[in-house]
């Protein structure tokens, strides 16, 4: 077991005048299953790579545990990089899948059955272990090639994007197995993803990056409760937060006829700023007479839940196709109808955001 | 209606049943050849004259690698050749199928699972490694990360005395400027597990027997690695009285079969030291010069062979003073073009012409030696075709290992080896999985992020 900390971390390529990481300071704490997320281009391969020494580190330095790895070469480093190519061998037994590589490293034989059995019932393979693989579905292969890294015993797991080449549901159940595995085993972990929805089901932290830059890192409640900024505010939730300007007025912002009302400290934050930004999550709206007035163009009905898709009331047939949509999810029992209505907003729930630093103030 | 991406449309793949996921495809569309492991459903199909791979995989794979793999082939470099991808499948019920992706078959290929056999010649196995070495250095060189270099995603065919390797798996390669070490060094590290893995498995086969160990195996690959690698990019320094070892160097590498385009030489002021070292390789040496001279695409031994053939026949034709590329024009109608004549075209699935050159020069060398004449090349010809071309297995579209020779082991299913051997034990069920069961129960997933959970997860912890 281990921490990973990495202290002032940056990597630039050759040839290139932005850095891909910039200046990453990232504490993981001993058996903290980390997630790294954020769009393409964002710097999370990169900064788990760095980790894994697969790139070089321009500036900072990388800790596993007290130890400097920044220079090690990836061998060195006792992570275990879990990969997406599973190929099991088929003449070989399921225990002899999990544990060859052990053999290669000259852990005794008493000892590599020890740990494949180990691993298998953690796996619940441990009814399989004498077969041949051949017969074993994909969900069952996935599986043996987790333990083939768990019979390592590596310090730190690295998974970059390990599910991308599954089918959805196999992703869904093989997500639940992977989180369940890492609590079980209490290894430090650390996990690159672009899906969101992956990184907050997963994690007991995620890391949220954009252009090389860290941008916040915290409980996956705590990021969707407090983003620290615009851009955290619309990348964490499915549907997205809604991230609507207003006009700046004394008791809050103006949205078209209503004032939503905002704490006077809170605008004291911006000063100067004749408008803000707020951000609202679906959940957080309702139907009501005192509201943000919308027209609503989609009524997308889930059962217990719908979600209503619409723009700011009055706008221009032409208009509505490129504003921001907005989007509320509403208790079927509430009612909504097509055309206009208004959205009423808890002032609690109400995210407010600079426009000049894009940073929380609420 | 499934959407084809090519850069060669094709119109006979259009009545294939791509409505239908791979694996139920009927056979009278498939060929059995041998091939490597995969975790995908790949099969062979005939289209026309050729035989295409073709393997199901999730859309941003098959894209990936359809561009990787016309990088890899547009810069040279020994791979298999990508033909297309059929993206938008659904089934008949109107679910979406995964994409296929589409590379042509490599003609005169010998996946590993042919050449490991009972019996097989140690000299063999080594120029099979230094084969495998060669490729994943040239990839290396040219800043491809292949992240899973295994045997089942190499394949071999026959060089003069030795073999030459082909990336055929790119699905999870990477294209730098250039590699790190780090980079190159887990490559290969992937390599150590993954070869440890396929001779283990070829070992419980029962292909691959004593004095063969599995772990020496390995090493040897690894080790030839490195000191190829020093070579070709390593760092020297030496005296400036011995700057004959900058050519050494260069000779040494020519012989190795590449080209030295650039190299860094240093010399320090007041210093007698000079540092070189080589900063741009290109592999191939030997086939360009052959190509630049007759056209003939070969392999890179093959090419050393037929250039030490025509810098024979320059010689004993007195042509020494002649440009070099009359006579290699001559030497193609004279020489090379007359043999070729000498093979039935039945018989030509057998041999690539570049190889049957190659052994015919041997077969007429012992001939002439048994004889004590010096035997001409077309009666050398003739007497190849009836003496050894005739009893050699068609390698054209390799089917060695699929007949199963006497009391040898029959594959579950002949178009995919993944699923290995028939064996006793096939036919008793699996125990029951709760965690499949779990999966199975689950609920269809869900594009939203479900709050509610996550916070009463939250709040529990």
């Amino acid at each position: 077991m281990a921490t990973v900390s990495y202290k002032d971390a940056t990597r630039i390529y050759p040839g290139s005048d932005h850095p891909a990481v910039d200046r990453l300071n990232l504490d993981i704490q001993d058996g903290e299953f980390m997630v790294l997320v954020g769009p393409s281009g964002c710097g999370k391969s990169t900064s788990l790579r760095m980790l894994a020494g697969l790139e070089e580190v321009n500036e900072g330095r990388i800790f596993i545990g007290d130890r400097d790895v920044t220079d090690l070469p990836p061998k060195d480093r006792d992570i275990a990089m879990v990969f997406q190519n599973y190929a099991l061998y088929p003449h070989m037994t399921v225990a002899d899948n999990m544990g060859f590589a052990l053999k290669m490293q000259n852990v005794p034989k008493a000892e590599r059955q020890e740990r494949v059995l180990k691993a298998a019932k953690l796996l619940g393979l441990e009814e399989y272990l004498t077969r041949k693989p051949k017969a074993l579905s994909g969900g069952q292969r996935q599986r043996v090639a987790m333990g083939r890294a768990i019979v390592r015993q590596p310090h730190v797991f690295l998974m970059d994007e390990p599910l991308s080449n599954l089918d959805a549901k196999l992703r869904v159940s093989t997500r639940t197995q992977i989180a369940a595995l890492q609590a079980n085993l209490g290894v430090t972990t650390v996990y690159v993803t672009h899906d969101q929805v992956e990184a907050m089901t997963m994690g007991h932290r995620v890391a949220v990056m954009k252009d090389g830059l860290l941008q916040q890192v915290d409980a996956p409640m705590t990021l969707y409760d407090k983003p620290v900024n615009l851009f955290v505010a619309g990348f964490i939730g499915s549907p997205a937060m809604n991230l609507i300007k207003g006009q700046v007025v004394d008791g809050g912002v103006q949205i078209g006829d209503y004032v939503v009302p905002v704490a006077r400290e809170i605008l004291a934050k911006a000063p100067g700023e004749a408008t803000l930004t707020l951000g609202i999550r679906p959940e957080n709206f309702h139907v009501a007479d005192a509201g943000i007035a919308v027209d609503v163009s989609v009524i997308e009905d889930l059962g217990a839940d719908i979600y209503l898709y619409a723009t700011l009331a009055g706008m221009a047939e032409a208009d509505k196709l490129t504003a921001p949509q907005i989007v509320a999810r509403l208790n079927a029992r509430q009612g909504a109808s097509q055309g206009r209505l208004r959205l009423g907003v808890d002032a609690a729930a109400v995210h407010v955001f600079s426009n000049e630093s894009e940073l929380r103030i609420s | 209606m499934p959407r084809f991406i090519s850069t060669t449309p094709d119109s006979r793949l259009l009545p294939f049943p791509w409505s239908t996921p791979l694996a139920d495809w009927p056979i009278n569309l498939l060929v059995a050849l041998p091939r490597g492991l995969s975790r995908h459903v790949v099969r062979f199909i005939q289209v026309g004259d050729s035989v295409y791979a073709a393997k199901e995989v999730v859309e941003h794979l098959a894209n990936h690698e359809y561009r990787l793999l016309t990088d890899l082939h547009r810069l040279g470099t020994p791979s298999v050749e990508p033909i297309g991808i059929i993206t938008e499948r659904m089934d008949h019920d109107c679910n979406p199928l995964d994409p296929i992706l589409l590379t042509r078959h490599l003609e005169f290929a010998l996946p590993y699972r042919s050449l490991f056999s009972p019996g097989v010649r140690q000299e063999t196995v080594s120029r099979l490694i230094d084969a495998m070495v060669v490729l994943i250095a040239r990839l290396h060189l040219i800043g491809f990360k292949w992240g899973d270099i295994s045997l089942s995603n190499i394949l071999f065919r026959r060089d003069a005395g030795a073999f030459a390797a082909y990336l055929v798996d790119a699905e999870t390669g990477e294209m730098h400027d250039r590699l790190t070490d780090g980079q190159r060094l887990q490559d290969m590290e992937i390599a150590r597990t993954n070869l440890f893995g396929d001779f283990l498995d070829l070992q419980a086969a029962g292909r691959l027997q004593a004095p063969f160990d599995p772990l020496a195996l390995v090493s040897m690959v690894m080790t030839r690695y490195a000191e190829l690698w020093q070579e070709l990019t390593g760092a020297e320094e030496f005296s400036v009285s011995e700057m004959d070892r900058i050519e050494g160097r260069v000779r040494r590498l020519n012989a190795l079969g590449f080209d030295v385009a650039e190299m860094d030489i240093q010399t320090d002021d007041g210093s007698s030291k000079i540092r070189i070292q080589p900063k741009v390789v290109d592999a191939g040496h030997h086939q360009r010069r052959l190509m630049r001279l007759t056209g003939l695409d070969t392999e890179e031994n093959q090419a050393r062979r037929l250039l030490n053939d025509l810098d024979t026949y320059r010689f004993r034709s007195g042509q020494t003073k002649a440009d070099e590329a009359v006579v290699a024009h001559r030497w193609l109608t004279e020489q090379f073009e007359p043999v070729m004549q000498q093979v039935p075209a039945a018989l030509r699935a057998k041999r690539e012409p570049a190889q049957l050159f190659h052994e015919l020069l041997d077969y007429r060398w012992y001939k002439s030696q048994r004889e004590h004449r010096d035997v001409p090349l077309v009666e050398a010809a003739k007497g190849y075709v009836r003496d050894v071309l005739q009893g050699l297995p068609d390698e054209a579209m390799n089917k060695d290992a699929l007949i199963p020779a006497d009391g040898s082991p029959q594959l579950v299913n002949p178009f995919d080896p993944s699923q290995g051997y028939v064996e006793e034990g096939d036919d008793e069920p699996l125990p029951p999985d709760p965690w499949e069961s779990a999966a199975d129960a689950a609920p269809e997933p869900s594009p939203f992020l479900d709050i509610a959970a996550l916070r009463a997860k939250a709040a529990s912890s």
